[in-house]
Protein backbone atom coordinates (compact mmCIF):
# COMPACT_ATOMS: atom_id res chain seq x y z
CA UNK A 1 0.00 0.00 0.00
CA UNK A 2 1.42 3.50 -0.94
CA UNK A 3 0.88 6.04 1.53
CA UNK A 4 -1.19 8.30 -0.83
CA UNK A 5 -3.64 5.30 -0.30
CA UNK A 6 -3.42 5.06 3.16
CA UNK A 7 -4.13 9.31 2.92
CA UNK A 8 -7.59 8.70 1.03
CA UNK A 9 -8.61 5.70 3.08
CA UNK A 10 -8.34 6.85 6.51
CA UNK A 11 -9.53 10.46 4.74
CA UNK A 12 -6.05 12.11 6.57
CA UNK A 13 -5.23 15.93 5.76
CA UNK A 14 -1.75 16.23 4.37
CA UNK A 15 0.36 18.34 6.20
CA UNK A 16 3.52 18.07 3.84
CA UNK A 17 5.69 16.19 2.09
CA UNK A 18 3.36 15.23 -0.94
CA UNK A 19 6.33 14.53 -2.89
CA UNK A 20 6.55 11.07 -0.92
CA UNK A 21 3.03 10.22 -1.01
CA UNK A 22 3.51 7.36 -3.78
CA UNK A 23 6.33 5.58 -1.23
CA UNK A 24 5.16 2.01 -0.22
CA UNK A 25 4.48 1.41 3.53
CA UNK A 26 5.40 -2.08 5.22
CA UNK A 27 4.29 -2.19 8.12
CA UNK A 28 4.07 0.53 11.14
CA UNK A 29 5.19 1.93 14.15
CA UNK A 30 3.60 3.60 17.12
CA UNK A 31 6.18 5.34 19.27
CA UNK A 32 6.66 8.71 20.92
CA UNK A 33 10.25 8.18 22.56
CA UNK A 34 12.71 8.64 19.35
CA UNK A 35 15.01 6.06 20.64
CA UNK A 36 12.55 3.63 20.69
CA UNK A 37 11.49 4.25 16.93
CA UNK A 38 15.37 4.41 16.11
CA UNK A 39 15.65 0.96 17.56
CA UNK A 40 12.65 -0.39 17.13
CA UNK A 41 10.92 0.75 13.31
CA UNK A 42 11.60 -1.04 10.06
CA UNK A 43 12.44 0.48 6.92
CA UNK A 44 8.86 0.98 5.12
CA UNK A 45 7.13 1.72 8.03
CA UNK A 46 4.50 4.10 8.36
CA UNK A 47 4.97 5.98 12.23
CA UNK A 48 2.42 6.95 14.48
CA UNK A 49 3.61 9.77 16.59
CA UNK A 50 2.30 12.69 18.87
CA UNK A 51 5.96 14.37 18.20
CA UNK A 52 5.81 17.10 15.77
CA UNK A 53 8.77 18.82 16.50
CA UNK A 54 11.61 18.48 13.46
CA UNK A 55 13.81 15.92 14.62
CA UNK A 56 10.91 13.58 13.73
CA UNK A 57 12.43 13.95 10.26
CA UNK A 58 15.97 13.15 11.18
CA UNK A 59 14.50 9.65 13.07
CA UNK A 60 12.68 9.17 9.47
CA UNK A 61 15.44 9.76 7.26
CA UNK A 62 17.57 7.82 9.18
CA UNK A 63 15.52 4.43 9.33
CA UNK A 64 13.88 5.01 5.99
CA UNK A 65 10.47 5.39 7.76
CA UNK A 66 7.66 5.91 4.03
CA UNK A 67 5.24 8.46 6.27
CA UNK A 68 4.63 10.16 9.49
CA UNK A 69 1.05 10.31 11.00
CA UNK A 70 0.43 13.02 13.75
CA UNK A 71 -2.00 11.21 16.00
CA UNK A 72 -4.84 12.90 18.71
CA UNK A 73 -4.78 16.10 16.20
CA UNK A 74 -1.47 16.88 16.97
CA UNK A 75 0.29 19.87 14.25
CA UNK A 76 3.83 20.38 13.09
CA UNK A 77 5.50 23.19 13.03
CA UNK A 78 6.81 25.50 10.20
CA UNK A 79 10.19 24.00 10.30
CA UNK A 80 8.98 20.38 10.50
CA UNK A 81 6.80 20.86 7.52
CA UNK A 82 9.56 22.79 5.51
CA UNK A 83 11.87 19.68 5.94
CA UNK A 84 9.49 17.33 5.38
CA UNK A 85 8.58 19.18 1.77
CA UNK A 86 12.38 19.10 1.50
CA UNK A 87 12.60 15.57 2.15
CA UNK A 88 9.31 14.04 0.56
CA UNK A 89 8.28 12.50 3.56
CA UNK A 90 4.73 12.80 3.79
CA UNK A 91 3.07 14.18 7.30
CA UNK A 92 -0.85 13.09 7.35
CA UNK A 93 -2.72 14.22 10.07
CA UNK A 94 -5.62 11.98 12.77
CA UNK A 95 -7.72 13.18 15.47
CA UNK A 96 -7.69 10.16 16.39
CA UNK A 97 -5.49 8.26 19.02
CA UNK A 98 -2.02 5.84 17.81
CA UNK A 99 -4.19 3.07 19.07
CA UNK A 100 -7.68 3.81 17.31
CA UNK A 101 -5.50 4.64 13.91
CA UNK A 102 -3.15 1.91 14.70
CA UNK A 103 -5.98 -0.63 14.85
CA UNK A 104 -7.47 0.53 11.61
CA UNK A 105 -4.11 0.27 9.49
CA UNK A 106 -3.47 -2.86 10.90
CA UNK A 107 -7.24 -4.20 9.66
CA UNK A 108 -6.72 -2.60 6.06
CA UNK A 109 -3.50 -4.98 5.83
CA UNK A 110 -0.66 -3.13 6.78
CA UNK A 111 1.15 -5.43 9.27
CA UNK A 112 4.60 -6.84 7.96
CA UNK A 113 6.58 -6.87 10.53
CA UNK A 114 10.06 -7.72 9.70
CA UNK A 115 12.66 -6.22 7.45
CA UNK B 1 38.02 1.02 -0.92
CA UNK B 2 40.02 4.39 0.08
CA UNK B 3 39.82 5.10 3.65
CA UNK B 4 36.94 7.71 4.48
CA UNK B 5 37.05 10.33 7.23
CA UNK B 6 34.49 12.91 7.56
CA UNK B 7 33.46 15.12 10.05
CA UNK B 8 30.47 17.23 11.58
CA UNK B 9 30.05 19.65 14.36
CA UNK B 10 27.79 18.92 16.57
CA UNK B 11 26.20 21.99 18.62
CA UNK B 12 24.97 22.24 22.36
CA UNK B 13 20.93 22.69 22.68
CA UNK B 14 20.31 22.95 18.53
CA UNK B 15 17.64 20.76 17.98
CA UNK B 16 17.03 22.04 14.57
CA UNK B 17 20.37 20.93 13.27
CA UNK B 18 20.29 17.65 15.51
CA UNK B 19 20.64 14.58 13.79
CA UNK B 20 22.27 15.96 10.50
CA UNK B 21 25.46 14.96 10.93
CA UNK B 22 23.91 10.85 11.16
CA UNK B 23 22.09 11.38 8.26
CA UNK B 24 24.93 12.35 6.29
CA UNK B 25 26.95 9.25 7.84
CA UNK B 26 24.20 7.10 6.77
CA UNK B 27 24.26 8.26 3.39
CA UNK B 28 27.91 7.62 3.06
CA UNK B 29 27.62 4.21 4.39
CA UNK B 30 24.63 3.56 1.59
CA UNK B 31 27.16 5.53 -1.35
CA UNK B 32 29.99 2.75 -0.27
CA UNK B 33 27.05 -0.23 -0.94
CA UNK B 34 27.47 -1.26 2.08
CA UNK B 35 24.25 -3.40 3.23
CA UNK B 36 21.23 -1.99 4.91
CA UNK B 37 21.73 -4.33 8.49
CA UNK B 38 25.43 -2.42 8.96
CA UNK B 39 23.96 0.80 8.10
CA UNK B 40 20.90 0.54 10.17
CA UNK B 41 23.35 -0.28 12.87
CA UNK B 42 26.21 2.88 11.99
CA UNK B 43 22.75 5.06 11.87
CA UNK B 44 21.22 4.47 14.88
CA UNK B 45 24.92 5.05 16.58
CA UNK B 46 25.80 8.27 15.52
CA UNK B 47 22.15 9.32 16.06
CA UNK B 48 21.87 8.49 19.74
CA UNK B 49 25.67 9.99 20.38
CA UNK B 50 24.85 12.86 18.48
CA UNK B 51 21.57 13.59 20.46
CA UNK B 52 23.30 12.73 23.74
CA UNK B 53 25.77 15.49 22.78
CA UNK B 54 22.92 17.87 21.87
CA UNK B 55 20.97 17.20 25.18
CA UNK B 56 24.29 17.41 27.32
CA UNK B 57 27.30 17.91 25.95
CA UNK B 58 28.64 21.52 25.24
CA UNK B 59 30.00 21.11 21.72
CA UNK B 60 31.06 18.26 20.06
CA UNK B 61 32.67 16.86 16.89
CA UNK B 62 30.85 13.79 15.15
CA UNK B 63 33.48 11.82 13.21
CA UNK B 64 33.25 8.66 10.77
CA UNK B 65 36.19 6.27 9.78
CA UNK B 66 35.54 3.87 7.16
CA UNK B 67 38.07 1.31 5.46
CA UNK B 68 37.90 -2.08 4.13
CA UNK B 69 37.65 -3.86 7.54
CA UNK B 70 35.61 -1.53 9.40
CA UNK B 71 33.80 1.94 10.18
CA UNK B 72 34.62 3.41 13.44
CA UNK B 73 32.25 6.27 14.70
CA UNK B 74 33.89 8.78 16.96
CA UNK B 75 32.07 11.74 19.19
CA UNK B 76 33.93 13.47 21.48
CA UNK B 77 32.25 16.83 23.47
CA UNK B 78 33.08 19.16 25.75
CA UNK B 79 30.15 18.83 27.73
CA UNK B 80 29.91 17.74 31.62
CA UNK B 81 31.20 14.10 31.05
CA UNK B 82 28.72 11.16 32.45
CA UNK B 83 29.20 10.94 35.88
CA UNK B 84 28.67 6.84 36.60
CA UNK B 85 28.93 5.27 33.42
CA UNK B 86 27.63 1.99 34.62
CA UNK B 87 24.32 3.47 35.61
CA UNK B 88 24.37 5.23 31.82
CA UNK B 89 24.90 1.77 30.16
CA UNK B 90 21.41 0.60 32.18
CA UNK B 91 17.93 0.56 30.20
CA UNK B 92 15.96 3.41 31.28
CA UNK B 93 18.30 5.67 33.42
CA UNK B 94 18.81 9.39 32.34
CA UNK B 95 19.79 12.30 33.35
CA UNK B 96 18.10 14.50 30.94
CA UNK B 97 15.24 17.11 31.71
CA UNK B 98 12.13 17.37 31.25
CA UNK B 99 11.88 19.77 28.47
CA UNK B 100 13.65 17.39 26.23
CA UNK B 101 12.17 13.95 27.69
CA UNK B 102 8.65 15.36 26.34
CA UNK B 103 9.79 15.61 23.13
CA UNK B 104 10.80 11.89 23.15
CA UNK B 105 14.72 12.31 23.51
CA UNK B 106 16.23 11.41 27.54
CA UNK B 107 14.61 7.31 27.45
CA UNK B 108 17.60 6.03 29.05
CA UNK B 109 18.14 4.42 25.99
CA UNK B 110 20.97 5.82 23.92
CA UNK B 111 23.86 4.06 25.26
CA UNK B 112 21.86 0.81 25.57
CA UNK B 113 21.10 0.99 21.72
CA UNK B 114 24.93 2.14 20.92
CA UNK B 115 26.14 -1.31 22.73
CA UNK B 116 23.24 -3.01 21.63
CA UNK B 117 24.31 -2.06 17.84
CA UNK B 118 27.66 -2.13 17.37
CA UNK B 119 30.89 -4.50 17.81
CA UNK B 120 32.42 -2.64 19.90
CA UNK B 121 32.28 0.73 22.27
CA UNK B 122 34.32 2.37 24.53
CA UNK B 123 33.63 5.48 26.44
CA UNK B 124 36.00 8.05 28.30
CA UNK B 125 34.71 10.72 30.27
CA UNK B 126 35.90 12.80 32.95
CA UNK B 127 33.35 15.43 34.91
CA UNK B 128 33.49 19.13 33.59
CA UNK B 129 35.96 17.80 30.67
CA UNK B 130 34.08 16.29 28.12
CA UNK B 131 32.90 12.75 26.91
CA UNK B 132 34.70 10.90 23.91
CA UNK B 133 32.64 7.48 22.00
CA UNK B 134 34.71 4.76 19.93
CA UNK B 135 32.06 3.15 18.31
CA UNK B 136 33.45 0.20 16.20
CA UNK B 137 31.56 -1.81 13.79
CA UNK B 138 33.71 -4.56 11.58
CA UNK B 139 32.70 -5.27 7.81
CA UNK B 140 32.13 -8.65 7.11
CA UNK B 141 31.68 -10.59 3.78
CA UNK B 142 27.64 -10.58 4.51
CA UNK B 143 27.89 -6.28 4.97
CA UNK B 144 29.05 -5.94 1.59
Amino acid sequence: MKVREIQKEFSLDLAAGEKGLDRDVIGGYCGDLLSDVMANSISGNIWLTIQSHKNILAVALLREISGIILVNGHQPDDETKAKANEEGIPILLSPASAYELAGALYNAGIRKKTE
Amino acid sequence: MHAIYDEYEIKAKDFIHAGEGSIKIKNTLKSLGLKSDIIKCASICAYESEMNVVMHGGEGILSLIVDDTGIIIEVRDNGPGIGDINMALKEGYSTAQDLYREMGFGAGMGLPNIVKNSDSVEIFSQKDKGTYLIISFWIDQKDR
